[in-house]
């Protein structure tokens, strides 16, 4: 019989190797990334997303199923191991698995065995019968994968019970030859046993050796079969999530390894075939696993634009296979990605909020994969109509709208009557500059957040200045729609203008220009969101607010993108508000903080329109009423712009309102004059 | 099939705020950016087409000053195969039919199969289209939004005449065409496209070059001379429906019938 197993475990073995080889192709055809830095982060990931499952409890019984099946996975590997040799000596036993260790080992081993097969059966169930919308394939999109999620369960299955089944007639023929052997209650092996009770040797030794084969064989179709399909998670699950993305504000550059001056030299730029990914971003196609909990978060797909983060990497990964196919001839693609397994409108329905990448329990990235492809759009001059006018005006002007810089600071012109706002010069330098950005400055409405944050600073007794006309965009959304060049100019521009203003740091009120300035800037003074100055200076005692137009209003928060996900930044908004006697704050429960839905996404994107049932703001407006809310509070001029919209189309304008944090604030400052430390100001 | 599109620079008005100077002969030009004339860059987009699909060059020229070379490096940037500005002290203030004459000139120089304008300038009165046409005695259609390339020696066109209805005709080649917006989505030029040609040396041809009589063109051979600009008086307020969402739809749909705009 060894013989049999030697040719099942080579032939698995060798088979497997091939498969992963051919799987290995595409990642060394593919670009350079940069994924060995802070190691020490990286294992944190590895302990706290891989091995302690810490994402999967966010949907709640398909969390815990995972949790279950992939705990008995850790647990019974060993044993599986242990069988295989098994089968070349009789009672093998992996090193440091003998005596008392052993004996405990079998004792969790046997219980894993049985909830694993308890949590596959439910896992089955739940997915053949019960079928959650989430798993669910529009025709358009792709086929859901019911077959493999009820396979999968099915061998797994398979696998414990042959184990049990090997294990219990073992005991039984051991007991019989007087072995004190015993089963742990309530498991398979139990089981088996009391199934098996009245059975006589000669079937028991048949018992034994059908389970074992079965045991091998369905083991090594179960190893070759992961790297097929969506179980290949199974093997890739711990690499992907050691090299996840650590920086979520930040974008990747063009191509790692190219410095910025170089970039001129780039034939082309971003992706437009499928060798342009990055490695780790192939790695992220193998490893979905087709949970769909991306989607689930997506705005653009809850509002059905053309865009679904599942299938934007199930497609690609089919892309993949086909052109690396493990036997016969490769399908060499006539199309670029786009235009092939992609829309330009897919690419282009992305607000790059970072839910998806949120949710992913294996550490998928999708921000850095649309930018690298709006990149390679751009490249080929491929922009929609509707982008290329803001885009022309941001190259000329410095800001979307095409508006002269001579008015970027006219703003303030509204305070002249209570103070002056100095515009930084060599000759006027400040300690603190205030970054306006461009929508702040220009828009007729978020003017009055630039106004509030203006008198909000001076009560803060923070002294502080303006870059005036020689303020760019920050290029935020330039560079996450893919044009890399103009941003770069736009950052440049700005650097010097920072710079010369001879600031100690920055402060601004728009987490778009907070998140470029933190994270795609260097060599700039420090940036603070206004949320976080006024939450620090709440926390020292420093600043108070008093009750006044808002009190005994319910107030919701909503969490900006770039404030929340990207930055961390949850709880010094909410400090800011609780700070305000008499609000009542509710949280919209389930899609708050790092679950915030996007407003509808900011800069450029409010430019594009996609096709989509309704508006992203409507749906979102639609959860702070769930809550009860009766004010919106939003710390982010897109997202005020956007839900101030969202209540418009849906008619809820009479009875729930919007307002930026900073207006809140400016209208509970004490009254009777400036505030106290206003000598310095 | 060799292409010749004609393109100007103009003061965007997406980017500017347009101000007519005190004394009204001009607009304030200290703080204006420019950009190609958008009608243009529909009319180069469609060349580069129409090349990618049957061969040829594209070649774009601009009546401008020596800042205009900037804009024909963006078309260059976009595709285009050759440029050249045209610009000579003695081209300076030309009239519409100046820079028509100044134009033929220089598409005399060539063999075109293809000449292509703008329908229109964002600052101009839509003129030197078919005065082009005219001067190089080929025939001409205007508002073009569709073409097609019959037999290489004919081309069946579309042009958008009154609603926004289409009229096909056929045309013989070589011809002049004024093409209008929306007949194509133009491809986006971005810095770094930009950048590549920066190196590009745009010839600069003048009056002794192209052959040109400087007495006919430039403010010397002007006709037609801008006497002032005014920006018109404000009209009386825009009426406010009022009422709720309904009502508001109700008295609309009652204003559009009544004044036979729907049925």
């Amino acid at each position: 019989m060894a013989f049999v197993y030697i040719l099942i475990t080579c032939a698995g073995i060798c088979l497997f190797a091939y498969i992963l080889y051919r799987r290995l192709v595409p990642l060394f055809r593919a670009a350079p990334d940069q994924r060995v830095d802070r190691i020490g982060a990286r294992i944190g990931k590895v302990l706290q997303i891989w091995l302690g499952q810490w994402r999967q409890p966010r949907y709640l019984l398909a969390g815990m199923i995972h949790i279950f099946i992939f705990a008995g996975f850790v647990l019974l590997g060993a044993r599986s191991l242990q069988l295989i040799l098994i089968g070349f000596w009789d009672g093998a036993a992996l090193p440091g698995l003998g005596g008392q260790t052993g004996a405990a080992y079998n004792l969790v081993k046997d219980y894993a065995a049985t909830w694993v097969f308890i949590a596959c059966v439910i896992a089955a169930v739940r997915r053949g019968v019960f079928r959650p919308a989430r798993y669910q394939a529009p025709p358009a999109l792709g086929k859901d994968h019911l077959g493999e999620a009820l396979l999968v369960p099915g061998l797994i299955c398979a696998l414990v019970v042959s184990e049990s089944l090997f294990e219990a007639s073992l005991q039984m023929a051991q007991a019989r030859a007087g072995a004190a052997v015993s089963a742990p209650p309530l498991t398979l092996l139990w089981a088996g046993r009391a199934l098996m009770g009245g059975l006589g040797l000669p079937v028991l030794q048949a018992v034994n050796s059908v389970s074992y084969f079965v045991h091998e064989v369905v083991f090594f179709f179960f190893l070759c079969f992961l790297p097929l399909g969506k179980h290949f998670h199974v093997l890739t699950s711990l690499f992907n999530v050691f090299f996840m993305r650590l920086h979520p504000g930040k974008v990747k550059p063009v191509r790692y390894g190219v410095d910025e001056d170089r970039l001129d030299d780039l034939p082309e730029f971003g992706v437009s075939k499928l060798e342009h990914f990055t490695w780790k971003h192939i790695l992220d196609f193998y490893t979905c696993a087709d949970c769909g909990r991306c989607s689930d978060r997506c705005p653009a797909n809850r509002v059905k634009r053309p865009l679904s983060p599942r299938f934007f990497t199930i497609k690609a990964r089919d892309r993949v296979y086909a052109k690396y196919p493990l036997w016969g001839k490769a399908m060499e693609a006539r199309q670029a990605l786009v235009g092939g397994i992609y829309g330009e409108d897919e690419i282009w329905s992305c607000t790059t909020c970072g839910a998806c990448e949120q949710e992913c329990p294996l550490g998928i990235e999708y921000i850095d994969k649309i930018v690298d492809l709006r990149r390679g759009l751009v490249d080929q001059g491929r922009v929609p109509q509707s982008l290329q006018k803001p885009l022309g005006a941001l190259e000329k002007r410095g800001n979307p709208w095409g508006k002269s810089q001579r008015i970027r600071a006219d703003w303030a012109k509204e305070l002249a009557d209570e103070f002056a706002v100095i515009v930084t010069s060599e000759k006027e330098p400040v300690d603190t500059l205030y970054f306006v950005g461009s929508v702040s400055s220009y828009d007729d409405r978020m003017q009055r957040i630039a106004q509030a944050t203006a008198r909000v600073l001076r009560h803060a007794g923070v002294e502080f200045g303006v870059l005036g006309k020689a303020e760019s965009d920050s290029g935020h959304e330039v560079r996450r729609f893919g044009e890399e060049s103009l941003f770069l100019a736009l950052r440049d521009a700005n650097t010097e203008a920072i710079l010369n203003s001879g600031a100690a740091r920055i402060v601004t009120a728009d987490p778009h220009d907070y998140n470029a300035l933190k994270n795609d800037y260097r060599g700039i003074p420090p940036v603070m969101h206004l949320s976080q100055l006024l939450s620090r200076k709440i926390v020292q005692n420093e600043f108070a607010l008093e009750r006044g137009e808002y009190t005994g209003k319910t107030v919701v928060y909503h969490d900006p993108c770039y404030l929340g996900r990207h930055n961390g930044l949850y709880d010094e908004p909410r400090r800011v508000i609780d700070a305000i006697p008499g609000l009542r704050r509710v949280e919209m429960v389930g899609n708050c903080r790092d679950r915030s839905f996007c407003c509808g996404g900011g800069g450029l994107a409010l430019f594009y329109e996609p096709e989509e049932e309704q508006r992203i703001g409507v749906v979102r407006v639609g959860m702070a009423r769930e809550a009860g809310a009766e004010v919106i509070v939003t710390a982010c001029p897109f997202c005020l712009a956007n839900i101030e919209d969202a209540l418009k189309i849906a008619g809820l304008d009479q009875e729930m309102e919007v307002i930026d944090l900073m207006e809140l604030v400016e209208r509970h400052l004490p009254q009777g004059g400036q505030g106290r430390r206003d000598a310095k100001g | 099939m060799e292409i010749l599109v004609c393109v100007k620079k103009v003061p965007d008005p997406a980017e500017n705020e347009i101000v007519v100077s005190r004394d009204g002969s001009d607009i304030e030009r200290d703080d204006l950016v420019y950009s190609v004339n958008e009608w243009d860059n529909y009319a180069v987009e469609e060349a580069i087409q129409l090349v990618e699909e049957h061969g040829g060059s594209v070649t774009v020229v601009s009546v401008g000053d020596e800042e205009s070379d900037e804009i024909i490096r963006r078309e260059l940037a976009m595709g285009a195969d050759a440029g050249n500005l045209l610009d000579d002290e003695a081209f300076h203030y030309s009239d519409g039919r100046g820079v028509a004459a100044i134009l033929a000139h220089a598409a005399r120089r060539g063999s075109y199969d293809l000449i292509l304008t703008g329908a229109q300038a964002e600052d101009a009165a839509a003129q030197v289209g078919g005065m082009l046409a005219a001067m190089l005695d080929v025939p001409y259609a205007s508002l073009v939004v569709r073409v097609r390339v019959m037999d290489g020696k004919k081309l069946k066109i579309a042009r958008e005449i009154d609603g926004g209805n289409l009229e096909i005709n056929e045309i013989d080649l070589p011809c002049a065409l004024s093409i209008q917006t929306g007949i194509n989505e133009p491809r986006y030029v971005g810095i770094r496209g930009i950048r590549k040609t920066a190196s590009v040396q745009v010839p600069v041809l003048g009056a002794a070059q192209l052959g040109v009589d400087p007495a006919t063109v430039g403010e010397a051979g002007a006709k037609v001379r801008k006497l002032d600009y005014f920006v018109p008086e404000m009209g009386e307020g825009a009426e406010i429906l009022q009422g709720s969402r309904e009502e508001m739809a109700d008295q609309l749909i009652a204003r559009l019938k009544g004044r036979g705009v729907i049925q």
